[in-house]
């Protein structure tokens, strides 16, 4: 028999544990922030702001695939309806200021989520995946068919317009900062919501979810927020990436967005917080500089073999296998 | 005549395309009994278990919880109601450590499971109460330990206490003791003979010698069907059940089964 370990000296090296977690979270958060902060004294706003955008979509991806265990086939239609309210609001009415704008896409693809939820969450796996992509393709389908949307031309020269109808988003570095807020504020937002009483609940459905019924948690439920909140961050991430670029195309409701957003996610880490920042820069960066090379049209070919790669050699993602490394090789 | 039945199932039935699985099950589970449901491969015990827990949806039967007819509610409800199951496989969540394990279980009577604003920090809370029911199962040196990182036998006792967590009035134990050597069947006995305390049980079980020591009530099942009930003595000397058992009526089932 070892000496007995009293209940205060346990839960005493878990909080410990616990503090010393949150305070690399902390750390972690500021060094991203100054990063950020700084980042477009060294690369062009335009480029910073296409990454964090896709940065957010991933990031509220992670949320149902991460830390639900859900893999959702069909977030380009969140992405798609944020993108197309906001444009389609901001073009037709001048008035409207553009935080206002973005939170009505928002609000869009928020309901649109719901609506997905309620028909998908009862079921799981390669079923669950595939209504979502059924339901974005409709979703396609009525984005290409209708006017508002101008269809297979798209919505060009959405007004920027005035945040809090006096900044002047016209101004890259002003935009460039107004989008930082925003991607920082969804970054938060999810890292608060995985470590609540409610992300534990999450975290114990990917981990065994008979289990989690039995313990009397009504799962779908779960589930269905989680994917509601997913969905109306991504629809964030569209919205804001419309006012960025003054546009909004059929490219953002194609299903390829869709698997591009688990490519980011998986690339980068799922599971992780950090992840899909990373996966959405390298994926974005990596398009950009093949754009400009004369590999411009592999580069399709070139995703999909880095994809390949991630999912055999090293499944826990660039963040993963960092974090795997520090733990070995410092305690 | 009047026992207090905890539960009762009245002609419980299952039907999977044309097979029966399970075919017109009569149960009755005294209050305070450790209540074993045995019979041989295929017999449709785990199809019961997932019918009490609304896993399954029975084709026809009632379940009554108490005098209460629980047939029609969900999954959780029923566990909410105070009947918890176990399952045959290791059921935890492999990448929580042992304590934050018991503490999805206590969390799930907080009422703040959907608070997504709130630090989890205040979950901390219930700690106190995780480490004493790891206590109970032997494990309190693991409450930090991540529950893949765990023998086989403490993940099925750390189970079994995240089982304990929800208070359950009626204890469902599927096969407690499968794939374990000796000395954790042992363990695992004591475990529920303690856990049974004040509270009922029904548990599914192979190993015989663990059933003759622990259950006052047996419920024999065969090819979906109740063949006979009775304590050890009256079920063991039953010709029929060796038959099922063992293919013949030569052997006893206490010889055969306890190695």
């Amino acid at each position: 028999m070892s000496e007995p370990i009293s209940h205060a000296d346990i839960q005493k090296t878990m909080l410990q544990q616990q503090k010393a977690e949150q305070r690399k979270k902390q750390l972690l958060n500021l060094v991203l922030l100054v990063l950020l902060l700084a980042a477009p004294a060294v690369l062009y706003p335009v480029f910073l702001m296409k990454i964090l955008c896709f940065a957010l979509f991933a990031v509220a991806f992670n949320l149902l695939l991460g830390f639900t265990g859900l893999l959702s086939f069909g977030h380009a239609a969140f992405l798609a309806s944020g993108a197309y309210t906001t444009g389609y609001l901001l073009s037709t009415y001048p008035g409207l200021s553009t935080e206002m704008g973005i939170l009505a896409g928002t609000a869009a693809a928020t309901v649109l989520g719901f609506c997905f939820a309620v028909v998908a969450i009862r079921r799981q796996g390669i079923y669950f995946a595939m209504i979502t992509l059924a339901l974005a393709q409709l979703v396609f389908f009525f984005f290409v068919q209708s006017e508002f949307t101008g269809g297979e031309d798209g919505l060009h020269g959405v007004p920027r317009g005035y945040l809090f109808g006096f900044i002047d988003l016209s101004n890259n570095l002003a935009m460039y900062y107004f989008v930082l807020a925003v991607f920082l504020g969804g970054y938060l937002l999810v890292q608060r919501i995985v470590g609540s009483p409610f992300g534990q609940v999450l975290k114990a459905i990917k981990q065994n979810e008979a289990r989690t019924v039995s313990l009397g948690y009504n799962v779908n439920l779960y589930k269905l927020l989680a994917f509601v909140m997913s969905a109306g961050l991504a629809g964030l991430a569209g919205s804001v990436k419309t006012v960025v670029f003054q546009l909004a195309s059929l490219g953002d409701a194609q299903w390829h967005t869709s698997g591009e957003v688990i490519l980011m996610t998986l690339l980068g880490g799922t599971g992780t917080l950090l992840g899909p920042v990373i996966g959405a820069a390298f994926v974005v960066n990596l398009e950009y500089q093949l754009s400009q090379g004369p590999l411009g049209d592999w580069v399709d070919a070139i995703l999909g073999a880095i994809f390949i790669l991630t999912v055999i050699a090293f499944r826990s993602g660039i963040v993963g296998e960092v974090q795997k490394f520090m733990r070995k090789n410092l305690g | 005549m009047s026992e207090p039945f905890v539960l009762e199932t009245q002609g419980l039935v299952k039907e999977f395309k044309g097979f029966v699985a399970v075919d017109d099950v009569n149960l009755k589970v005294q209050k305070g009994h450790i209540h074993a449901l045995i019979g041989p491969n295929g017999a449709g015990k785990t199809t019961v278990f997932n019918l009490l827990t609304k896993f399954l949806i029975p084709t026809r039967g009632k379940i009554l919880f108490k005098g209460k007819d629980i047939t029609s509610m969900k999954s959780a409800a029923i566990a909410r109601q105070g009947v918890v199951r176990s399952f045959q496989i290791s059921a935890v969540f492999p990448h929580m450590t042992a304590l934050e394990n018991i503490r999805v279980a206590l969390q799930s009577f907080e009422g703040h499971s959907f608070h997504f604003w709130k630090s989890g920090n205040s979950l901390n809370a219930l700690n106190e109460r995780c480490m004493a029911l790891l206590d109970q199962v032997g494990l309190t040196e693991f409450a930090n330990t991540t529950t893949v990182e765990l023998a086989y036998g403490r993940k099925r006792a750390l189970e079994l206490a995240t089982t304990l967590a929800m208070e359950p009035e009626l204890l469902l134990l599927d096969e407690p003791t499968q794939g374990m050597g000796g000395e954790d069947v042992e363990r695992v006995v004591e475990l529920v003979r303690k856990a049974a305390q004040g509270r009922t049980v029904l548990m599914v079980e192979h190993n015989l010698g663990v059933v003759s020591k622990l259950c006052d009530r047996i419920t024999v099942l065969a090819r979906g069907a109740v063949l006979t009930e009775g304590d050890y003595q009256e079920v063991s000397n039953d010709p029929q059940v060796r038959e099922v058992y063992m293919g013949s009526t030569s052997t006893s089932a206490k010889q055969e089964t306890s190695e």
